[in-house]
């Protein structure tokens, strides 16, 4: 006992641990809600105290209490704090539990932006990796938009841990903030060649992931990818690249073309499972795209459906279920090659896996033809019949409707088949699936005349045995077929052999038990039969007994529906019972009453499409929404309220539409619409008519009281009835040995001697055993035949639908950067949280503007397609060969090049080294030669001068446009301003109606000739903040090259002599002298953007380097060698980075006395002060420490960690600007660069 | 992309949840117990693919599971992943915690949960684990060197 206290208060002491909790947990089964309850009190204890230690400690229970199901948003706040320890340990797990219970509407996320924006830049990796790793969880469009530019640069990161998951959380990135997709993405595309495997696997995968939902922005990268798959080696991107392709063939059937040949070749030469499979299904999606064009691809489906034959026949059950998986797709356009392999699937059939008989009864669905419906079918019965779980029974159940009402009954041969089956599947219990049934019963006998007869009987029997069916209970959906068996019962009563039977079996008193809407359909049709025994007996006046007996019969039963609760059996009932005694009446007296009793009858129900009543075209000039009386000023809640009533009873009707409606029609109508259907079906001569011989007359009715209950055994299994089976095949034996004698008729008179026997049956010999006449459905006139659209508008991936091909405009290049307003001082995080505030009115502004854009770009991309359309057009009437092969026709018709990417993939795809696949190369043999230089020269008919100037031009047209639209609509330059990152961050704070910045880009021009201009883009990104003070320092130099000659450019060599100080990056194993291949070519107008990476030794000064490209012009019968000299300028400021920095920091910083100070005077200088910032920002590299009106503070920082600060001042056009330094040198350099800067301008 | 990650012993008892998408925690709850009742049923020679239909992102997602032991790994992912290749990344997740907790069992889920989530995080999103190169990856899956970092922690 004292040892039991002294232990609780050690406990107390030292606080659980989650290994406490959970052995805690354990110790308490029979309690565990109690001690979880007792555990989250002590927790908010813990969480109460300011120790780290144990609030960390805490929340590393409630993470584990979450996963048990316990809410524990209410700790969220703690979490932040966890999260913003300072210790590793700490820090994991508040990211951890962030992870795990933030999300969208958690409001303390915005309170982490600057935390994780600090622990992104940690020197740390794992600091880095434990923050990336927790925001995939939690990002939100404000981190996302927020952060965007951090991860971004992260992307580029040292080391390859933290690279791999920046690239993938871009695409978290992505989806909560698409503005970012289009500047991240040239970067994005570069880590596909990222040296590291992992990073590049990371960059497959989120490229990949964007591809599959928006294939189309994506199929100029297809040559990259292309060049991936056959270099990698890495099955994991293997697989990944290759179902990329499987999403992007059916966009671009020569891509296809392309792929075939080595993805053959992988099917035949790997070992691994998986990539097989992936191939396989690959080439599918070829086949399938290539299907309308090149239907001679058949030894590549052999291949696939032999591979897949194998993977079925495999004693893994997962290989097998994937088999049929696959199997499945290649029977939409295949269907033949995968009905030879009928024996395997009906084997898996039987297979004990559920899963694996489910994917093999998809399989039946595509294999069924004329003959094999029905052994097909039987075997389904079988299978219905020992099925164990309902589930599977049912999904059986309708398997076989589906298959057989297919394609508008294609398959069926003998409808009276059908309906026995439909009646055998009456005797499953407890399906769901009773409606259905029902539907297909009422359907066959609506549609097809010639089975009334036939169907009438059969519901008669079911009616006769309705017991069965509703026998143990009322939830059975089974019941739900005697809706269908009263209608069609009553509808085409004049088929009925027996109507009396019938109506005495419908009048029963158990009838009453079944629910409203069938006991309504009950009520109804009793009606009709009663009409037509009426009818049957005036044929004979002398029996007009038995036509009373039939009234009264009417009349003693129908109270019981008349005292129902279901008010449309109710009124039905009372109804119909007037009427009889009425007609009971006239009898007495004698009077002939059928024919009239008939009339209420008359008339044909035609079948309604499920859509033809929403697809009523609203005739001109009529508002449906107009009152057509004023609305009485008084009564409006009570008319409100009718007005809902309504709404709810026509809900109703709508969701039976499918049911036939009683069309309103006046007789005269109706008399001539008959006189036309008439003449229709007399000039048809697939129609046979009914035949009216059924009308019999029946002498006797049978007393209600003696009819026997005969209870069928239920356990009695269901049998396929095998009659008609039998009897179809008797009929299709005859058909063929009848055939077989005219076919011996004709080659006697012919003459001829053939021997040998006619071989199997083929599809068309089967003869369907009536003519039928399947009527189709009636839809109303100018019915409007579009379907509704069913995409999801809600889908995250529709606002990635980014056309990634054009080029950036330089307002895009960077992505903005959001701060926090300039008047209102930064302070770091942990010092006031609160202060954190995130503006979300721009957020929805940008989104407006992004609508706009959009807008915009489809008009654009109408407008190409309009320019393709016309492209092919000219084609077509300049194509002067007669007979050209197939395939020249395809690539020649393809559409010309219009945009450089889509001309570039266009080469790269009519340049494909058709294939090697003998069967194919066989079809093509003429082509190849032809195709290429046809498209080449097509492609330069049609834009024969697109020069580089001109779209330039075009391309400013259109930023002068969009400043304009900018200024009508002052508040939206938030976001898209064409002026790039830098000055947002100024702009935010700036009153709303200051005028726009001018344009500024980064790219200068490095040189030109008349074939070839070199744009640069100066140092643009910086590796390598951190350590490695002095040999890791890179700068990256990207240059724009643009052909602007006619010519294709290609072999691009680019050199530049090194200096001490700086040097060109080589790969491994190349001379100090050698120089870089440009890893692309350049057809005519192109332009495209390579990156070079440089290592600095030291940044104080700045320096020049000499450099030159040679490249070949290739004309189309001659090749020149052409030099191009360049000097790179790399200033100082390339080597500083933009750094933001926090008020207190900087104040310390300048406090510390260590910086060495400098000053510059710029005199008339009368551009505003917020353009004077946003220049320096954009041009230097500088960000925005603090802005008080004319007066700012800035700060920077080198790739070598020096610090650099600013003091900017403005008065009267001078601008004065103090800065400090750790690094003098550095210091002055970057001054004087940016007095050239503001000299310039 | 691999949208959950549930293991649960074969009692239906959460060990390791990992959801990439939000759901409330009693939609969570029902998933585990929903996913545990379709797994559990299931005999092992069966194939160790299951829709996930109305469960979890609806027809496009499949539940590709793996049964150990005591212990079922369940994976829930989209049309985008390889099938083979989840099944061959569960087995590589599981290798992983073996070499974590040397001879890994339910109790080391049970009692280094904090552990078990942050292995776990590596193959999150689009199972960035796929830096692994895989010589052969049949069912019969004997992978070489595994990449995954998991930083050696000093415990709580």
């Amino acid at each position: 006992m004292a040892l039991k206290i002294v232990k609780g208060s050690i406990d107390r002491m030292f606080d659980k641990n989650l290994q406490d909790l959970v052995r805690g947990i354990r110790n308490h089964k029979e309690d565990e809600a109690k001690y979880i309850s007792t555990c989250i009190d002590e927790i908010k204890q813990e969480l109460k105290q300011d120790n780290i230690a144990v609030k960390s400690n805490a929340v590393c229970k409630l993470t584990y209490l979450q996963m048990l199901g316990y809410d524990v948003s209410w700790a969220a706040f703690n979490i932040v704090e966890v999260m913003s320890s300072s210790k590793f340990t700490y820090k994991r797990i508040g990211y951890l539990a962030a992870s795990q219970c933030f999300h969208e509407s958690t409001d303390v996320i915005m309170l982490t932006t600057n935390q994780i924006r600090k622990d992104l830049s940690s020197p740390n990796q794992y600091d880095t990796g434990v923050a990336l790793t927790g925001l995939s969880c939690f990002v939100t469009p404000d981190l996302a938009r927020d952060l965007a530019n951090d991860i971004m640069t992260l992307m580029s990161h040292t080391k390859p841990y933290i690279r791999k998951k920046a690239v993938l959380i871009m695409y978290k990135v992505f989806l909560k903030y698409p503005e970012s997709l289009r500047p991240a993405f040239p970067r994005m595309k570069e880590k596909l060649e990222d040296p590291d495997p992992g990073v590049q696997s990371a960059a497959v995968n989120v490229i990949c992931e964007l591809a599959r939902r928006n294939p189309k922005n994506y199929l100029s990268l297809a040559p990259l990818f292309f060049k991936l798959m056959t270099s990698s080696t890495n099955n994991w991107v293997l697989i990944k690249i290759i179902k990329l392709f499987g999403a992007l063939t059916p966009l671009e059937p020569r891509l296809g073309k392309k792929l075939i040949e080595p993805l053959t070749n992988l099917i035949h030469s790997t070992s691994a499972m998986s990539l097989l499979y992936e191939c396989v299904n690959t080439v599918i999606a070829v086949l399938i795209s290539l299907s309308s064009g090149m239907p001679n691809h058949s030894a590549s489906i052999q291949l696939c459906v032999q591979k897949l034959r194998i993977l079925i026949e495999d004693s893994d059950q997962n290989l097998k279920y994937l088999g049929l998986l696959a199997m499945s797709k290649i029977l939409k356009t295949h269907p033949k090659s995968v009905q030879s392999h009928k024996d395997l699937i009906l084997q898996c059939l039987d297979d004990k896996d559920e899963s694996i008989r489910l994917r093999a009864l998809d399989l039946l669905y595509g294999m069924v033809s004329k003959k094999n419906l029905m052994e097909i079918v039987k075997k389904l019965m079988l299978h219905v019949d020992k099925a164990e779980g309902t589930t599977y029974r049912d999904e059986l159940l309708t398997k076989i409707i589906d298959i057989c009402s297919q394609s508008n009954y294609q398959y069926i041969t003998n409808f009276e088949w059908y309906i026995s089956i439909l009646v055998e599947l009456t005797r499953l219990e407890g399906t769901r699936h009773g409606h259905l049934i029902a539907s297909q019963m009422l359907d066959v006998a609506i549609r097809v005349k010639a089975i009334r007869a036939f169907a009438v009987a059969q519901m008669a029997t079911l009616l006769d045995n309705a017991h069965l069916l509703t026998g143990n209970t009322q939830h059975s959906g089974i019941c739900e077929v005697l809706y269908a068996a009263a209608w069609i019962c009553g509808e085409f009563s004049e088929h009925l052999e027996d109507p009396m039977a019938t109506l005495e079996a419908m009048l029963r008193p158990k009838v009453a038990t079944l629910p409203g809407h069938i006991q309504a359909v009950y009520v109804q049709n009793a009606a009709k039969l009663f009409s037509t025994v009426l009818c049957g007996q005036e044929g004979a006046p002398a029996d007009s007994k038995v036509a009373q007996e039939t009234s009264q019969l009417l009349i003693d039963r129908l109270p019981v529906f008349v005292q129902s609760d279901n008010l449309e059996v109710q009124e039905r009932a009372s109804c119909i019972l007037q009427l009889v005694k009425y007609i009971q009446k006239l009898q007495q007296k004698d009077v002939e009453v059928a024919e009239e009793v008939t009339a209420l009858f008359a008339g044909e129900l035609n079948p309604v499409a499920p859509k033809a009543q929403k697809k009523v075209p609203v005739p001109e000039g009529l508002d449906l929404d107009a009152w057509i009386n004023e609305p009485p000023s008084g009564s409006e809640s009570e008319d409100e309220g009718r007005k809902t009533k309504g709404k709810a009873v026509f809900a109703k009707e709508e969701s039976r539409h499918t049911k036939p409606r009683y069309t309103e029609v006046d007789e005269k109508e109706l008399a001539k619409r008959r006189e036309v259907r008439k003449a229709e079906q007399a000039n048809n001569p697939f129609y046979i008519k009914a035949s009216p011989s059924s009308q019999k007359v029946y002498q006797e009715a049978v007393g209600v009281e003696h009819i026997p209950v005969v209870q069928i055994d239920l356990s009695v299994p269901l049998k396929v009835p095998d009659q008609y089976v039998k009897l179809e095949e008797e009929r299709r034996e005859k058909n063929k040995t009848d055939r077989k004698k005219k076919d011996k008729k004709k080659r006697r008179e012919k003459g001829r001697q053939r021997r040998g026997d006619s071989g199997p049956e083929s599809e068309e010999d089967i003869t369907p055993a009536h003519m039928v006449d399947i009527v189709t459905e009636e839809m109303p006139e100018n019915a409007l035949p579009s379907d509704d659209d069913d995409k999801d508008p809600n889908d995250p991936h529709k606002a990635l639908n980014i056309d990634l091909d054009k080029p950036l405009a330089d307002s895009e290049k960077k992505l903005p950067v959001r701060t926090h307003r300039p008047d209102e001082v930064l302070k770091s995080p942990i010092e006031d949280a609160e202060g954190l505030e995130v503006t979300s009115e721009p957020k929805k502004k940008s989104r407006k503007e992004k609508k706009d854009k959009e807008s915009k770009k489809d008009k654009e991309k109408k407008k190409k397609k309009h320019k393709q359309e016309e492209g092919e057009d000219l084609m077509e009437a300049g194509s002067e060969e007669p007979v050209q092969s197939k395939v020249t026709n395809d690539v020649a018709a393809q559409p010309p090049a219009s945009t450089p990417e889509a001309s570039d993939l266009d080469f790269w795809l009519s340049n494909a080294p058709v294939p090697s696949d003998p069967q194919e190369a066989a079809a093509v043999t003429d082509a190849p030669p032809a195709s290429t230089p046809d498209a080449a020269s097509g492609v330069a008919a049609v834009v024969p001068d697109s020069e580089p100037e001109e779209t330039k031009s075009s391309k400013h047209k259109k930023k002068k446009q969009k400043r304009e639209k900018d200024k009508k609509k002052k508040h939206h330059h938030h976001h898209h301003h064409s002026d790039g990152a830098r000055e947002e961050s100024v702009q935010n704070g700036t009153v709303e109606d200051e005028e726009p910045l001018p344009p500024m880009s980064n790219y200068a021009l490095l040189a030109e000739n008349s074939y070839i201009k070199m744009m640069k883009q100066d140092a643009d990104e910086v590796c390598d903040i951190q350590g490695n003070l002095h040999d890791g320092s890179q700068v990256v130099v990207s240059v724009i090259f643009e052909n602007k000659c006619d010519s294709f450019i290609k072999s691009m060599e680019f050199n530049v002599m090194d200096s001490l100080n700086s040097k060109l990056q080589r790969p491994e194993g190349a001379g100090p002298h050698d120089s870089l291949t440009v890893p692309f070519h350049l057809p005519p107008g192109i332009s495209n953007e390579a990156r070079f990476i440089f290592s600095v030794q030291s940044i104080v000064m700045p320096q020049k380097l000499k450099g030159t490209l040679t490249f070949i012009v290739k004309t189309e019968d001659s090749s020149t060698h052409e030099k191009l000299d360049f000097k790179l300028h790399f200033t100082c400021t390339s080597y500083l980075i933009t750094t933001p920095c926090y008020s207190d920091a900087y104040a310390k910083l300048l406090e510390s006395g260590d910086l060495k100070g400098s000053s510059l005077k710029l005199e008339g200088i009368n551009q505003p002060f917020h353009h004077l910032l946003a220049r320096i920002c954009f041009h230097h590299h500088f960000s925005v420490v603090e802005r008080i009106d004319s007066c700012a503070s800035m700060y920077s920082r080198s790739i070598q960690g020096h610090h650099v600060c600013l003091l900017v001042k403005t008065a009267d056009q001078t601008v004065s600007i103090d800065a400090k330094c750790d690094e003098p040198g550095l210091l002055r350099n970057v001054l004087d660069e940016i007095k050239l800067t503001f000299s310039q301008c | 992309m691999i949208k959950a990650i549930l293991i649960f012993n074969n009692h239906g008892k959460p060990r390791l949840i990992r959801f990439y998408e939000y759901f409330a925690e009693d939609v969570q709850q029902q998933i585990i117990r929903e996913t545990f009742h379709l797994v559990s049923k299931r005999d092992d020679n069966v194939c160790n693919f299951l829709e996930g239909g109305s469960l979890i992102g609806g027809s496009d997602y499949k539940l590709i599971y793996r049964h150990y032991a005591t212990l079922y790994f369940v994976f829930c992912v989209d049309s985008s992943e390889s099938e083979l290749g989840i099944l061959d990344l569960i087995q590589v997740f599981v290798e992983t915690l073996d070499k974590c907790f040397e001879n890994v069992c339910e109790l080391d889920l049970i009692f280094h949960m904090d552990k078990g989530g942050f292995s776990a995080a590596p193959a999150r999103a689009v199972s960035a684990v796929k830096n692994i190169n895989l010589p052969e990856m049949p069912r019969n899956i004997n992978i070489g060197d595994i990449n995954i970092k998991v930083p050696s922690l000093s415990p709580f």
